[in-house]
């Protein structure tokens, strides 16, 4: 498997398939590990970085269990769009992606997991599903970590758990999130008032791509905030309890909006849908709120020539990196507008003229 | 160094990397805790679970800037961080800094997490090597600075040295 292969597909998260998958994307655990032997990365020399990175690769990496369909790449020598792409795609952080020195992902098959090498961590391993399955998620996570850590010794305390570079993730180094979309809260002007009670039984609350993101395209990733002093099945638990009361909200505002006002809302999707199948250029951020009106249009039987899966891979294709991975060359702003929305009409235009029985 | 704000000594740096460019901040004591405590108690996250708003609760507790100066001059033996590196940018030198910087980081741990101790999965290798590990950390530092200060005698020992043990390591993991 090399890169080039995951350009045209898009990706586990978003195959659209899974319990609730309607409303849940995703569903991700990811867990910090650091070795015992080296400092930590903002210590590290540049002697350290290609060290960390050898042992894990040389030890841990060639592990039966692991090996198998692993594409490992050198993020360091990849070019920006690249390491774009990988972002995009949430097999990397954006902190991986801009940070300089000797760094690398593994990437498991079908993109089910990803273990980052000298991230803010020596190891930070995750694993990515489709819809609300964090049971399955932390079965994987665990085993490849047990996978690992039969090779390498893990930086571990008696009392504090496993020991991370900042203490926000000391103890279990496990963040656990899901991924929401929640377009209808956001209609109803009731997400702000979700956002405050999660916060109080210490959830955190992230756009699409992680801390400091916007919330684009109506996606917010729900996660654990604390990591030590409550088990990892705690901590899970505590996700998944309150998802599908999300769900349940998020439901209950679109039966409202489908009962109150079905006609504007099927305008609405209806104009999004239009947009996108016409336009000749389209930035990114209105081709990404268009398409969550189009997506929640899908789930409500609004539009029937369109599958869930098939907005999931419009969501990924027209990101930045993807769109100039897709075209095999560089393209500015303003050239990524035009091609966007080219992608857009060709796609739509093929759909719509195709059975709608025949895509998923 | 003055503080941003007044005419005061700057004893707070702060490097904020919350939004999209990393902005850096010369602060005195007083305007520090104002800009480490949130306005708005319903903002985005709560203060008391990110690392900054844990550092500005530990301000809050009473410690006054002579008693973290005083703390902020012990370094570790092994990555050779101060406290004061840690608060300034929020990431630790290594794991021996949580043995180390134990006595400043409980609470820090405790306003973070509300729990300082951990439950949950352990790694099934034991850990009782650990102090070899660390040990191993400290040498490859000092043989880089020997390196540094081309002092290759003391280089080369200490790169012997680091062998011997990385076997030592290796063959009791077999």
């Amino acid at each position: 498997m090399e890169l080039e292969d995951l350009t045209g597909s898009s990706g586990e998260w978003l195959r659209g398939s899974g319990p609730e998958s309607d409303i849940v994307i995703s569903s991700r655990i990811r867990l910090a590990r650091n070795l015992a032997d080296f400092p930590f990365i903002r210590t590290a020399t540049d002697h350290d970085r290609l060290a960390i990175e050898q042992t894990i690769c040389e030890r841990a990496l060639v592990d039966d269990h692991l090996k198998k369909n692993l594409l490992y790449l050198n993020v360091s020598e990849l070019e920006f769009v690249d390491r774009q792409f990988l972002v995009e795609r949430q097999l990397i952080s954006r902190e991986h992606a801009e940070s300089e020195g000797a760094r690398g992902v593994a990437i498991g098959s079908r993109e089910t997991y990803s273990l980052m090498i000298n991230e803010e961590d020596h190891l930070r391993i995750q694993v990515m599903n489709s819809g609300l399955d964090l049971k399955a998620a932390w079965d994987m996570v665990s085993e490849i970590d047990d996978a690992v850590e039969k090779h390498v010794t893990y930086a571990f305390h008696e009392k504090l758990g496993y020991l991370t570079a900042c203490p926000t993730n000391v103890g279990t180094g496990m963040r656990v999130s899901v991924m929401l979309h929640l377009p209808a809260l956001v209609i109803t002007r009731q997400i702000k008032k979700v956002f405050r009670s999660l916060h109080k039984i210490s959830l955190a609350v992230r756009g699409l791509y992680g801390e400091g993101s916007q919330a684009m395209g109506d996606f917010y990733q729900i996660s654990n905030q604390i990591t030590l002093g409550r088990s990892e099945l705690d901590l899970i638990n505590q996700v998944s309890d309150v998802v599908p009361v999300l769900i349940d909200y998020e439901r209950r505002a679109r039966a409202f909006l489908m009962r109150e006002s079905q006609k504007d809302l099927h305008d609405r999707v209806s104009r999004a849908y239009g947009i996108l199948s016409s336009a000749k250029t389209i930035s990114s951020e209105e081709t990404m709120h268009l398409l969550s009106s189009v997506r929640m249009g899908v789930n409500l039987g609004l539009i029937d020539n369109l599958q869930i899966p098939d907005v999931n891979k419009l969501f990924i294709h027209t990101q930045p990196a993807h769109l100039q991975k897709l075209r095999g060359e560089e393209l500015d702003t303003a050239d990524r507008n035009v091609e966007r929305a080219s992608y857009l009409r060709r796609y739509l235009r093929t759909i719509g003229g195709e059975d709608a029985a025949e895509q998923n | 160094m003055k503080c941003q704000h007044c005419e005061k000594p700057a004893t707070f740096h702060i490097t904020e990397l919350t939004g999209v460019e990393v902005e850096e901040l010369h602060l005195c004591e007083e305007h520090a805790r104002n800009y480490l405590t949130p306005v708005d108690p319903q903002s985005e996250s709560p203060a008391s679970q990110t690392l900054a708003g844990a550092l500005a609760q530990q301000l809050q507790l009473g410690q006054t800037a002579e008693d973290l100066a005083r703390l902020d001059q012990q370094a570790c033996p092994i990555c050779g961080i101060t406290f004061y590196e840690f608060r300034n940018q929020g990431r630790l030198g290594c794991p021996h800094d949580y043995s180390c910087f134990e006595e400043e980081l409980e609470p820090l741990v405790m306003n973070i997490h509300g729990a300082t101790e951990h439950v949950g999965k352990r790694p099934r290798r034991s850990s009782a090597g650990s102090e070899q590990q660390t040990e191993l950390i400290r040498l490859r530092r000092e043989m880089k600075e020997a390196v540094d200060n081309e002092d290759y005698e003391k280089a080369s020992q200490l790169r012997d040295q680091i062998k011997e043990l990385e076997e030592e390591i290796s063959s009791q993991q077999e």
